[in-house]
């Protein structure tokens, strides 16, 4: 099994795919990458030789924020816009949406599973 | 959508006139504004802001980390008390603060 990026091992599927199961890198960078490389993208990912797969390996080392590393940088983002107690960071503590989308209704994603509230029967009867 | 380079970022050109006079006298006193939209620049570190929030001034103690913000992110302008609550007649506390 093919091994990037630490611990990813996606396989069987073309090259260029089985690489954005690593997080971090997309369609933009698994083309930069294989481009780099000079692998063919459309080769199976456990058909491209050991020592492809050790360059593939260094140029994500030297250029790209992959995995931990990045979670870890956005979660920092965000500490810091909690930190200075900025509004965009008020909306994270708080998990709500924080580009001003509505939340009267929707923001599923954010707040999560509906918690319906007694006594309120429905949107029409408000 | 974010702003063009070219010109540069907003900032409230009497705010900055005013912050520059301390920074020269080497004094640190809060400024009343209302210049909320104005963008944070490395000058303002240290200074204390007065920012309107539609009712009234908030104090806003500008650290290194607010550069590039904006102030009125510092100034909150909606007040939430919480749900109605029936059951536990819980009020949405109609105090005013």
């Amino acid at each position: 099994m093919p091994r990037v990026a630490g611990i990813d091992i996606p396989e069987k599927k073309k090259i260029y795919y089985a690489l954005q199961y690593v997080h971090g890198i997309g369609a933009k960078f698994a083309k930069d990458i294989l481009a780099e490389a000079g692998v063919d993208g459309d080769q199976r990912a456990n058909e491209v030789e050991e020592s492809k797969l050790a360059v593939i390996n260094s140029i994500i080392d030297s250029g790209y924020l992959v995995e931990g590393a990045l979670r870890r940088q956005v979660q920092q983002n965000i500490q810091r816009l909690k930190d200075i107690r900025s509004y965009r960071g008020d909306r994270h503590r708080k998990g709500l949406p924080v580009r001003g989308q509505r939340t009267q209704s929707n923001a599923r994603t954010r707040k999560g599973k509906k918690k319906t509230v007694a006594g309120k029967k429905s949107v029409k009867a408000k | 959508m974010g702003r063009s380079l070219k010109k540069g970022p907003f900032v409230d050109e009497k705010l900055y006139r005013k912050v520059e006079k301390l920074n020269s006298a080497r004094k640190k006193e809060a400024i009343k504004t209302w210049a909320r939209a104005c963008t944070i620049v490395p000058e303002f570190v240290g200074h204390t802001f007065k920012v309107h929030n539609g009712n009234k001034f908030l104090d806003v103690f500008v650290t290194e980390d607010m550069v590039g913000h904006k102030l009125g992110e510092f100034s909150n302008s909606r007040t939430f008390r919480g749900h109605t609550n029936k059951k536990e007649g819980v009020d949405a506390a109609p105090t005013k603060s």
